[in-house]
């Protein structure tokens, strides 16, 4: 059985400020890492392997060079090898591009999978869009939201628990198919030594747009039909009263009034 | 690709310090443009020489043009034996009719469910001028596949100019989907909803978890796509005198179409409880409140005030509340009249999913807290002593 998981290299999101006289981003000291709904999709990759043995999981991702980085954590954390779609013909690549490039490479190379999985969303762009338009493109069923996985006996199905607006469902699809995973199995374990010098001789494919079947007009900004046209800060709220609530009978006698004043109570 | 003219580039670094990516480099007294570039265009407006441009994908306007309509996913929610719209329609009926009245077009909403679909007329009192009820036994409960399918063979048929789904579970299920299929640019998640002086609907969105807003078109294919984020925009009483049609759309669907099977539910919330979604007054906790017993507070203070409690990713990833209760870009976005939070510094994901809420209150122990630049009222102090005083006093009021 082959697993493919997709992920991406995103910045931390949480360093991320905003220089406030000029509204744009300081990226200085930002640095990149793999998406942490990326790392839940391969611990729960890594926990079917560990469950039902003899399952290969491969990832891949897109993205410029340095995102071989992220790649190396995925194989420091267990997986056996990585494929990374990196050309500056992709460069500008909106879902649609990305799922079709992602799509192409997984047909050309890795056409006999069972199951794709990926993260909820990436922090950065927060879309959610590029795995189910992967499974649009190659044809197969998609469960969303999921949150753990159960191969069924002849492993020819999967049931996928997932997460729904009022609570849980459990849903059960045919392979091959693709999950996207929202929470991990929470048992995350540091990588020890002996895995961060293993991954090192694990296979890290570099492939480039000469080696997909794809014409010009598909790949990167030319084919991508969203367009970013202006990138401006948010308006900022300004902070209303603040006031020293040590005294906490005081607090709380002003939190009454303010909520009579609003008409709350 | 980025296309630098080395002519007008005076080396002035303005690029270099636009670009989110710190894909441009100046060197030579000229930027370059690096590998790690993603073309998003931030750079190209700041330029003052005009020397930054990207080249794009042209197509025909007269083919553009034979799209024509704006259309809405109208989804619909159980409330008991009944299939009705859910709150954000109306949020969405009410930008779908700016938007519409700027094109000069009509405004539709594709409602898609079984013989228990009601309320259908509300849509036309809030807005619309055609209701399209798509009606089959076997679209009474969303599945991706049933709905892909609908939705795509109605684009076909109908060729709106633009079509607009709420950025719900389900909403960002299904409009990946229906994109794909349609070879359709799809933007997530949107914020504001415009059309610009080409007719191009301007779809402006968060990014980086909410630290900077794009405006994205999508100028060369139809229908412009776009999922919007629930609780961000407003809506207006509804007029019961606008006229408008409910026709019905002949849906063919077989059961084999459907490739997903509800094997097991696991109901967290039951009907009568209201959604975070839809709550008037929200009492938030998040990591400040320390433990899990804590709560308990925060679950009595929600209740004295006739409102639900709710909290942030740092205790959904604790395992204190469902995930159904988590407020954030990463969880639900809501758009209370009463927002309190305990104990939530308010970094930017969090904020970003409650800054709508019409009036904030925050405590926490650090002045610093960034959730203080969006209240309204601010306590700098310890809630677990505070609110114990408020609750006892908001009873004694009551």
């Amino acid at each position: 059985m082959k697993i493919l998981i997709c992920v991406k290299q995103v910045p931390e999101i949480t360093d991320v400020r905003i220089n406030p006289e000029t509204g744009t981003l300081i990226r200085e000291g930002v640095a990149s890492i793999l998406n942490p709904f990326c790392e839940y999709a391969i611990e729960v990759g890594l926990d079917l392997r560990r469950h039902y043995g003899d399952i290969e999981v491969v990832t891949i991702s897109m993205g410029p060079p340095q995102a071989k980085a992220a790649l190396m954590r995925c194989l420091e954390m267990g997986a056996d090898r990585a494929i990374l779609l990196s050309d500056s013909k992709f460069a500008g690549s909106d879902t649609w591009a990305t799922a079709l490039t992602l799509a192409e490479a997984i047909r050309t190379t890795e056409s006999d999978f069972d199951l794709i999985l990926v993260g909820k969303q990436a922090i950065d762009g927060d879309t959610a869009q590029v795995g189910p338009e992967l499974a649009e493109i190659l044809g197969i069923p998609q469960v969303m939201y999921g949150v753990g996985i159960e191969l069924t006996r002849n492993k020819k199905r999967i049931r996928v628990k997932r997460e729904m607006e009022k609570g849980y469902e459990t849903v059960e699809i045919r392979l091959p198919g693709l999950v996207s995973v929202s929470k991990g199995p929470m048992i995350r374990s540091v990588s020890s030594f002996e895995e961060i010098l293993d991954a090192r001789k694990k296979e890290l494919r570099v492939v480039t747009a000469s080696d997909l079947i794809m014409d010009e007009d598909e790949l990167g900004l030319a084919g991508s039909p969203t367009q970013v046209v202006k990138i401006f800060p948010p308006r900022v709220k300004k902070g209303g009263e603040l006031i020293d609530g040590s005294e906490a009978q005081g607090a709380a006698q002003k939190l009454v009034e303010f909520l009579k004043e609003k008409n709350f109570v | 690709m980025l296309i630098i003219n080395t002519e007008n580039c005076t080396g002035c670094k303005i690029c270099e310090k636009m670009c989110p990516f710190g894909a441009i480099v100046v060197f030579d007294k000229i930027a370059h443009v690096q590998d790690n570039c993603t073309l998003c265009g931030a750079c190209v407006n700041s330029c003052p020489e005009g020397a930054l441009s990207i080249e794009r994908r042209r197509v025909p306007q007269e083919e553009l043009d034979r799209y024509s309509g704006v259309f809405i996913w109208g989804e619909c929610e159980e409330k008991g034996e009944r299939l009705i719209p859910k709150k954000v329609v109306k949020e969405l009926l009410s930008q779908g009719r700016n938007l519409a009245n700027k094109l000069n077009q009509d405004l539709t909403v594709a409602v898609l469910g079984d013989g228990r679909l009601a309320e259908l007329e509300t849509l036309i009192a809030y807005g619309a001028d055609r209701v399209i009820r798509c009606q089959h036994r076997l679209l009474g409960h969303f599945t991706t596949d049933s709905f892909t399918t609908v939705i795509s063979v109605l684009i076909s048929k109908e060729k709106p100019s633009v079509f607009l789904f709420g950025a719900t579970a389900h909403g960002r299920e299904l409009a990946p989907r229906v994109a794909a299929r349609l070879h359709l640019g799809l933007t997530a998640d949107c914020t504001g909803l415009d059309i610009n002086e080409k007719g191009h609907m301007v779809q402006t969105r968060p990014a980086f978890g909410g630290n900077i807003m794009a405006s994205i078109v999508s100028p060369y294919t139809r229908p412009q796509m776009a999922t919007v984020r629930p609780n961000v925009f407003s809506f207006g009483d509804p007029d019961n005198s606008r006229k408008g049609e409910i026709e019905d759309f002949e849906v063919v669907l077989s059961p084999a179409a459907i490739r997903t099977k509800v094997v097991g539910i696991e109901q967290l919330r039951d009907e009568r409880e209201v959604s975070i979604e839809d709550a008037d007054i929200i009492v938030s906790a998040g990591r400040g409140c320390q433990k899990k017993e804590n709560l308990d507070l925060i679950r009595e203070l929600a209740a004295s005030l006739g409102g639900e409690m709710a909290g942030s990713r740092a205790i959904v990833e604790l395992d204190w509340i469902p995930h159904t209760k988590q407020v954030g870009q990463s969880g639900l976005t809501v758009g209370p009249q009463l927002y309190i939070a305990v104990g939530i510094s308010g970094a930017v994901q969090h904020v970003v999913g409650m800054s709508s809420a019409k009036t904030i209150i925050a405590i926490n122990k650090d002045p610093d807290a960034p959730i203080f630049k969006v209240a309204d009222l601010g306590i700098v102090g310890d809630a677990m002593e505070i609110l114990p005083i408020l609750i006892r006093e908001l009873k004694n009021k009551g």
